[in-house]
């Protein structure tokens, strides 16, 4: 592989997503002539997988592509495996990529020459919410009073449990400490699940754990949710335990903590994709979007639906990669 | 008496024609698959995921998924052990200790046995795994959650401790071999600061340097190479070949009740912990060796040196799936990929899981039974044709092993570049073999040096560096403990000795 080619692959790519925004009437006449390879840039078992498994299922049952597709797991480095295959295959229209926030974070925080502007932006699929938990037995009921408890206990007092180093659960916590004044010791470990078991068993005194990652404790009784960092609450009415459904959850900023965040979970092809090819894509996960299957997942995993391809996509990508280079760096998470 | 009730409800749910179709189809690709190096049981998995999808949305369908899925990790832990003593090649992470003793039984001539007491035993370490499955989850899944960072740390430091001191040759040797695994280890990201460690620009280093592709390269390849160099032959050609050596080999396995029992306990903890079969297969094996009267002829081909760390592989993957059911938190990374599966058909793995949805988890319960008797059957019958294998000529098989690794090199992570490593770790343990330098120490360092630094760093922040945390509870100073008297086991038992004025027994019966 050669990592030569970046700046004439990012004009390409800006080329390739300037086409997309103009051609989105066209009509799809492209179609992949052999198997497809969706690469995902983290291991098995994770969000990212599971979502990308269950792409490749609903589009094996409802028939929606003539070639067959196969998931890759190319989880080294933080993701930088995954993203530098796609880098290579520059220009490769039967590859296409899931990616979450180690889109932006790997190559900030280690440095791997690697951009998003490398690929071509296909469809964000849904944005996942990060919800703030604590364990039942405690005595916390809202943000603000765990906050205080924080502040009171002293720095590095309390442990906040998260997925990783320098990824999106400690640049939260970093953003959290930066609002409130708080200091917390995070300790970062592989996955969500084992997070969520850490929380249960008393090991760490707080998470940001995804809905999905927590929601089985959750039910169980074991913990209790604070408040979600984002905007608005979440949609979903249903009662998810006895008394509460996630939409019950107030907004942390109601809460009175003003922070707020979501993780990407969007398809990204090769960079000099042609609008042909990226509107192929755009219509098999459209169609996807559409079965039971996929909105059951989501709400079950109480995603945020925002759905975006073409030029929003890309100028939302963009924006976002603006954000995480401020949050890291005021957290002194970039590479030196 | 609940459970039994329910478990008989789980068996109706199980025994139907189709289920059982499902079992014996996904007990075969299961043991292909634990053959084939490289392809290891959590990739088998993941590729048949999407299968079973239109599989699980029909009425009662989860549980024929799962059944299909989890048969095909019973057959991998089954079939892991096949190429491990006919080849010295480890098919799967947790049968590298199952090398130690099964093939020089098999050089020895008695293949057949090898592999009667791999099957056997891991089928003894299944059934002990799914009785306490069957009826201490609840109370299992409790102890589970009490394992922060300090308890795992504790665990890998006293699979490490059962394991130093094994080795005949010079201690230093053996130091300087698990330096070389840690050093590897740590090549890649390290997940407690996300930075790359190690990797010298080199991009297709990020990822480290994967356990398998060591293993199938320091004993395979290296295997290879000295044989060559031994003259063109294998010595096991001499096997007999019909189904009488199972029956011989059982007659002799109730000696080993004692390892038996030592070894399915290692293996149900560390399954549950969740630490995983790979480093259950290491301490069972260290254990066997430092408290079996036969110890010191271990390596050399004892029966009792495949019963132990084969017991505590299956006991640990099958108890693997516990953690899974009750919490939500994969045992091993095949339950990674199985819990992954339950989320796509729109299960929710959790502590409610035993109480909303019944009928699947006993149904699977129940299969894990039907299944692992179904596979033993189906491996038992086949070790007069596996054994057989070692009858064919150097000269024919030797390229096809060289394929086979280099294919299983090339499917860990689809990389020509894996190819080459695997041959440079070839000549490594080629080197090793001639030097006289152990390569478990390596091995282990490799396997468990990433996880085991992890916890360390972990613990030591939720401590803020103080030491103390490794004693700070009953449960944490215990198992500490004892991974130090282990580790002194051998200047303790020479002062017994001599306390005792040299008239005791030689300190090894204990």
């Amino acid at each position: 592989m050669t990592y030569r080619l970046s700046f004439r692959s990012r004009l390409a790519a800006l080329a390739g997503v300037l086409l997309t925004a103009m051609s989105v009437p066209a009509l799809a006449a492209w179609e992949p002539t052999k198997t497809v390879e969706f690469i995902v840039p983290a291991g098995t078992g994770g969000g990212a997988d599971q979502m990308a498994r269950l792409i490749q299922s609903i589009i094996a049952k409802h028939n929606l592509m003539k070639q067959p597709m196969v998931v890759v797991n190319k989880g080294g480095g933080a993701g930088a495996e995954g993203f530098l295959d796609m880098k290579g295959a520059k220009g490769d229209p039967h590859k296409i990529v899931i990616t979450l926030s180690n889109l932006f974070t790997t190559p900030l925080a280690t440095g791997v020459p690697f951009n998003w502007k490398d690929l071509t932006p296909v469809r964000m699929m849904a944005l996942d919410e990060f919800v703030l938990w604590v364990n039942s037995e405690t005595p916390y009921k809202n943000a603000k009073e765990y906050v205080d408890a924080v502040k009171a206990g002293g720095a590095n007092k309390f442990k906040m449990g998260g997925t990783g180093s320098k990824q999106e659960d400690q640049i939260l916590t970093a953003a959290i400490e930066k609002q409130s004044g708080a200091k917390f010791t995070y300790i970062p470990y592989k996955g969500g699940g084992e997070v969520a078991t850490q929380l249960v068993g008393k090991h760490v005194d707080s998470t940001v754990n995804n809905p999905i990652e927590a929601v089985a404790q959750w039910r169980a009784g074991s913990l209790r949710p604070l408040c979600v960092f984002d905007t608005q609450r979440m949609p979903y009415k249903e009662k998810v335990t006895k008394d509460m459904a996630w939409g019950d959850i107030p907004t942390c900023k109601e809460a009175g903590l003003d922070a707020n965040y979501l993780m990407l979970r969007g398809i990204f092809m090769p960079g000099g994709a042609t609008p042909d090819q990226v509107a192929y894509y755009v219509g098999v996960l459209e169609k996807v979007s559409q079965t039971p299957e996929w909105k059951k997942f989501i709400e079950e995993g109480a995603f945020n639906t925002t759905a975006l391809k073409g030029k929003d996509y890309a100028d939302w990508v963009a924006k976002n990669e603006q954000l995480h280079q401020n949050l890291m760096k005021e957290a002194g998470f970039l590479a030196k | 008496m609940q459970e039994i009730q329910s478990l008989i409800g789980g068996f109706q749910v199980a025994l139907s024609w189709f289920n059982l179709m499902l079992m014996l189809a996904g007990i075969i690709l299961g043991v292909i698959i634990g053959v084939l190096p490289g392809l290891g049981g959590a990739n088998g998995v993941a590729i048949l995921l999407p299968l079973t999808f239109s599989m699980a949305s029909q009425p009662g369908g989860t549980t024929s998924a799962i059944i299909l899925l989890s048969c095909i990790y019973w057959g991998a832990l089954f079939g892991g052990a096949i190429t491990s003593i006919l080849f010295n090649i480890p098919g799967e992470p947790w049968s590298v200790a199952t090398t130690f003793d099964g093939y020089p039984l098999a050089q020895k001539g008695r293949p057949g046995a090898a592999l009667t007491a791999a099957f056997t035993s891991s089928f003894v370490g299944a059934l002990v795994a799914v009785l306490l499955i069957t009826f201490m989850a609840p109370l299992v899944a409790k102890f589970a959650l009490r394992f922060g960072p300090p308890e795992f740390f504790a665990v890998y430091l006293l699979t490490f401790c059962a394991f130093v001191g094994m080795s005949k040759g010079s201690p230093f040797k053996t130091i300087a071999s698990m330096m070389l695994g840690f050093a590897l280890a740590a090549v890649g990201t390290d997940t407690v600061t996300g930075q790359l460690r190690l990797t010298y620009g080199f991009m297709e280093l990020l990822r480290g340097f994967d356990f398998l592709i060591a293993v199938i390269g320091l004993f395979g390849i290296g295997e290879i190479l000295l044989t060559i160099e031994e003259g063109l032959e294998f010595k096991g050609a001499k096997a007999k070949l019909d189904m009488r050596v199972v029956l011989d080999t059982w007659k002799e396995l109730p000696r080993y009740w004692l390892t038996s029992v030592r070894s399915s306990i290692v293996g149900c903890l560390m399954g549950i912990v969740p630490g995983g079969a790979t480093p259950a297969s290491f301490m069972s094996y260290g254990l066997a060796k430092k408290m079996s009267p036969d110890g010191p002829k271990f390596g050399t081909g004892m029966v009792e040196g495949v019963v132990a760390p084969e017991t505590a592989a299956h006991a640990a993957g099958t108890s693997a799936l516990l953690p899974m059911l009750t919490l939500g938190v994969p045992g091993s990374p095949t339950a990674a990929v199985l819990l992954g599966g339950l989320l796509i058909w729109g299960l929710q793995p959790g502590p409610l899981l035993f109480v909303e949805k019944p009928d699947f988890v006993w149904g699977l319960i129940a299969s894990m039974y039907l299944g692992n008797i179904v596979g033993l059957i189906v491996v038992l019958t086949c070790v007069p044709l596996f054994a057989a294998i070692l009858r064919v000529p150097f000269a024919i098989i030797a390229p096809v092993i060289l394929v086979i690794c280099a294919i299983g090199a090339y499917t860990v992570h689809s990389s020509m570049f894996d190819v080459w490593m695997m041959l440079v770790f070839g000549v490594m343990g080629y080197a090793f073999k001639k030097l006289d330098y152990p390569m478990a120490p390596l091995v282990l360092a490799l396997v468990l040096g990433d996880s085991a630094e992890n916890a360390f760093r972990q613990a030591m922040l939720g401590s803020q560096g103080d030491l103390r945390a490794f004693f700070s509870n009953a449960l944490v100073g215990t198992i500490t403990g004892l991974a130090l008297l282990l580790l002194f086991w051998p200047l303790i038992s020479k002062g017994l000795e001599i306390v005792r004025g040299r008239n005791g027994s030689n300190g090894q019966g204990a």
